[in-house]
């Protein structure tokens, strides 16, 4: 679910091929979550069958199809970046890829980002909570220390989340007062000459 | 609802300083806390937490705005109430937690019911109590200089709750303590919000902090969130679906 958000979310900087996608997917967030080509030409295109990218003109001499985003796929992106990450029915990397993605795209106000997370994480805390709260300490025996134990690592898990969103948001204030258009990026340019750019750098 | 809050910031803010030296440490801040309630406020270090907790306790006053505290405007009370309210309705844990030192653990707890009037012996069974919720009651008789940290800290947090505080106030008050001495800090201040007092609580940990009603968030004296009205039953019911 999360390369599906990922690619979408870079699709909404500049259209790109599927080789380029994957390059910039994997340098941005650093190596962790390496993707093989099938997977990225399967994600785009499931994408394209829901209406969400399109091909930006016929293949070039080289063979390849470029990629850009539908209306559709661009409130899709929007919706991602403002909305906090579900815990329901998505692993914990999703929240991880959509920042290491937030920082790199141009126009994410990151810092709302941060807060609607926390915020959303805090009431998560919050209900577990509640939940230890209902179960008193001393009653019970084996069965009831077990529960607690486990709710205990939930919340250390959600805390630890939110010390890190702390961590990033700090972060971020620091970098913008020693660098303030570190995140203004060329997005005018054509596809083709981004990527040299890049593969440049 | 239409009781009135017992604590009241109604658009406050404080700025520290004149001039280019000016620091605004709260601008524009408007929070109640209920009776029955817990508030925690959570923000960097800087963001105006320890200066709005002053503010509702009427050891700072505001630059511009507020502050009711059972209805009474805090600002426009002689010395005198204001002492009087501070000793009986008040309950403050500080950041530094502002022991006696010439005065044993139970009788910093009993300080203040004393000053209030109640005889030394009702005082220590109630300071005593006190001292037990919070896991020191070995430690009654001795002196701050000879407690650790975290044991004078459960010391100032004794003394916070003791009495029938309506209103209890506490900066970081779990600094200092390890996990499980932490929540049962935290377990003491619900179960007295439980049973009808307003608790504003100042803490870095979001794990203490989730044992509140409302978390919220502060960032250059705003407030920029808030986790809103307590979930109901229905969004507990969801969160153990999916744990
Ligand atoms: N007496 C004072 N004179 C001048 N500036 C002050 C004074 N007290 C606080 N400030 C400033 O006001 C701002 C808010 O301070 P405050 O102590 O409320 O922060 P805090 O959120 O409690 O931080 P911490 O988490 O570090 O305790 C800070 O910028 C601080 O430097
Ligand atoms: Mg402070």
């Amino acid at each position: 679910m999360s390369i599906r958000r990922g690619l979408l979310a870079l699709l909404a900087q500049e259209p790109m091929y599927g080789a380029q996608l994957r390059s910039e997917f994997e340098s941005r967030t650093g190596g962790t979550w390496p993707l093989n080509v099938g997977q990225v030409y399967t994600t785009l295109a499931r994408l394209e069958r829901d209406g969400l990218v399109e091909a930006a003109g016929g293949a070039d001499d080289e063979g390849r199809i470029g990629y850009r985003l539908t209306d559709q796929g661009r409130a899709e992106v929007q919706r991602w970046w403002t909305a906090p990450v579900d815990r329901g029915d998505t692993p914990r990397d999703e929240l991880v890829i959509k920042l290491a993605l937030a920082v790199t795209v141009p126009g994410v106000d990151v810092q709302r980002l941060v807060q609607t997370q926390r915020t959303a994480t805090l009431r998560h805390l919050q209900d577990l909570t509640k939940l230890k709260r209902a179960s008193s300490e001393e009653a019970g025996g084996r069965n009831e220390l077990a529960w607690f134990l486990v709710l205990d690592n939930l919340v250390f898990a959600a805390e630890a989340e939110i010390r890190w969103l702390d961590h990033v948001e700090s972060r971020l204030a620091r970098e913008a007062t020693r660098a303030p258009e570190v995140r203004t990026r060329d997005t005018e340019s054509s596809f083709d000459d981004q990527s040299s750019k890049r593969a440049s750098r | 609802m239409t009781t009135s809050p017992i604590l009241l910031l109604d658009n406050v803010s404080r700025v520290h300083g004149h001039d280019e030296t000016a620091v605004r440490a709260l601008d524009g801040v408007t929070l109640r806390v209920h009776a029955g309630e817990l508030v925690a406020v959570m923000g960097p270090s800087g963001s105006g937490k320890s200066t709005l907790l002053n503010l509702a306790g009427g050891l700072d006053q505001p630059t511009v705005g507020q502050v009711f505290v059972e209805g009474a405007d805090v600002g426009a009370m002689s010395m005198r109430d204001l002492a009087a309210l501070r000793r009986r309705s008040l309950g403050f844990v500080f950041q530094d937690f502002n022991l006696i030192p010439s005065l044993t653990a139970a009788e910093n707890v009993a300080l203040p019911l004393e000053l209030d009037g109640l005889r030394v012996r009702k005082a220590r069974r109630i300071a005593l109590d006190a001292l037990e919720a919070v896991g020191i009651a070995d430690l009654a008789d001795r002196y701050p200089e000879h407690m650790s940290g975290g044991q004078q800290q459960r010391v100032a947090i004794a003394r916070a709750l003791v009495g029938n505080r309506r209103l209890v106030l506490a900066d970081e008050p779990t600094g200092a303590l390890d996990s499980q001495t932490g929540e049962a800090v935290l377990r003491v201040l619900r179960s007295r919000c439980d049973a009808g007092a307003g608790g504003l609580l100042v803490t870095h940990e979001a794990r203490h902090a989730a044992w509140a009603d409302r978390v919220v968030f502060l960032r250059d004296g705003v407030v920029v969130d808030s986790t809103g009205t307590p979930p109901g039953p229905e969004s507990l019911l969801d969160s153990v679906g999916t744990i």
